[in-house]
């Protein structure tokens, strides 16, 4: 299980979709497979776009498929964030990635 | 070109203000302003300085004549004259602006982005729950134009609080490709309306056709702004090209719900507006407790939800929140 805390790498702002890509790629994308389960620790993080949810979660989703949520724990998230990633999940499984 | 700041511009009565913008010369740009008073929107001073960057870097001249009114000092409090390197004459003593007003910013990269974010929050002095849905307007629409309009002279941004209607106007305006170019890589619209329209619609990027989106666009960035509006009941403007969709404030006796056509929305539109080259977007957003950015997200989250049961009956994954 690998942890990663966001806040370290935003501040308590989470807007910046170049930090939300890079922390996909290099720390989610390459860790989650069928077994493994990652936490994305948002605690400190008072608030997110929802850009930079998207750039964080969206492509997880279609390269991995949905079920990748079954392994993916969202952590500490504030009621703004929760519903950040309701949205983007609920557009996500819209699209059939 | 020739822009005038008349008496008095905010959205709900932009409209002339801009038919009466002058693209005629483009070797030198003239600004005048009403001589008595001059009170404006933000937005209006976003344009005007985005106007002056792009004559200065074209190495064109800009007139301002003397203000006479006696709001003139306002310029130069916001910044303008500075930025545009013009000799305002003016000697002013600068009153604190935190709780007031943003002075105009000139934002160019992500860094000096993320350093107005941090450092705009104790100007509003607010709650950082009414703060937070105004840095999430700014950022959203500033990385807009870091990601769509290629402009050479990044993103202008303004806003003032206006405390008797316990309300922040913000304006962010660039010299970008504007909307109809940026939304043409993937779509055609025919006008600029058009594109604005396909650009406000919930799901649709100039980066690709797909539902979804890429990995890093999903086409809702000014849905949720122009949603923000709608639920809160005030103005949102965009103007690119020759087009312009205003948002009209939503009665106070009907119920808000939101819709994927912004078209379909109270609002105004027309492309029949001067030319202007990239996009600006104006924002009214009053601060009273019922302007609830949870609440907002809530109804987003349902416009989404029932967009997904139209479209499919798979069984709905949960996000698992611990």
């Amino acid at each position: 299980m690998k942890e990663i805390m966001i806040y370290e790498k935003t501040g308590a702002f989470a807007g910046n979709k170049d930090i939300a890509r890079d922390i996909r790629l290099n720390d989610i994308l390459p860790y989650i497979n069928d077994k493994d389960k990652i936490i994305l620790n948002f605690d400190k993080v008072e608030s997110a776009t929802q850009s930079f949810i998207h750039a964080l979660i969206s492509d997880v989703i279609r390269q991995k498929g949905i079920n990748v949520l079954d392994r993916l724990y969202f952590k500490n998230c504030s009621s703004t964030i929760q519903k950040i990633i309701s949205i983007v999940t609920e557009y996500m499984q819209e699209s059939n990635y | 070109m020739k822009i005038h700041l008349p008496n008095s511009v905010w959205i709900g009565n932009i409209d002339p203000f801009l038919k009466a913008f002058d693209t005629t010369d483009k070797d030198v740009l003239e600004i005048s302003t009403h001589r008595k008073w001059v009170s404006v929107h933000p937005v209006v001073l976003s344009m005007v300085t985005a106007l002056g960057l792009k004559m200065r870097a074209e190495g064109k001249e800009i007139k301002f004549y003397k203000p006479t009114a006696t709001s003139k000092h306002y310029f130069e409090r916001m910044g303008l004259f500075k930025i545009l390197e013009l000799d305002s004459e003016m000697k002013i003593t600068e009153h604190e602006s935190a709780g007031r007003f943003i002075t105009i910013q000139v934002i160019k990269d992500s860094k000096q982005l993320d350093k107005f974010i941090t450092d705009m929050i104790p100007l509003l002095h607010s709650e950082p729950k009414k703060v937070e849905p105004i840095r999430y307007i700014i950022l959203e629409l500033v990385r807009n134009v870091f990601e769509h309009a290629n402009s050479n002279e990044g993103a202008i941004v303004c806003a003032q609080y206006y405390p008797k209607s316990n309300t922040i106007r913000i304006g962010v305006a660039d010299n970008g490709m504007g909307i109809k170019k940026s939304i043409s890589q993937s779509y055609s619209p025919k006008t600029d309306i058009e594109a604005i329209s396909l650009a406000l619609t919930p799901g649709i990027t100039g980066t690709t056709r797909k539902i979804g989106g890429t990995e890093s666009n999903a086409g809702a960035g000014l849905f949720f702004i122009k949603s923000l509006a709608k639920v809160n009941r005030d103005f949102f403007m965009v103007y690119s090209g020759k087009g312009m969709y205003k948002l009209l404030k939503n009665p106070k006796n009907k119920e808000v719900k939101l819709i994927a056509d912004p078209l379909k929305d109270h609002s105004s539109y027309k492309n029949d507006y001067p030319y202007w080259q990239g996009t600006v977007v104006g924002i009214d957003l009053c601060l009273d407790e019922h302007s609830d950015f949870d609440n907002l997200l809530e109804l987003i989250r349902a416009f989404y939800e029932k967009a997904r049961k139209e479209r499919t009956k798979e069984k709905y994954r949960r996000p698992r929140f611990i």
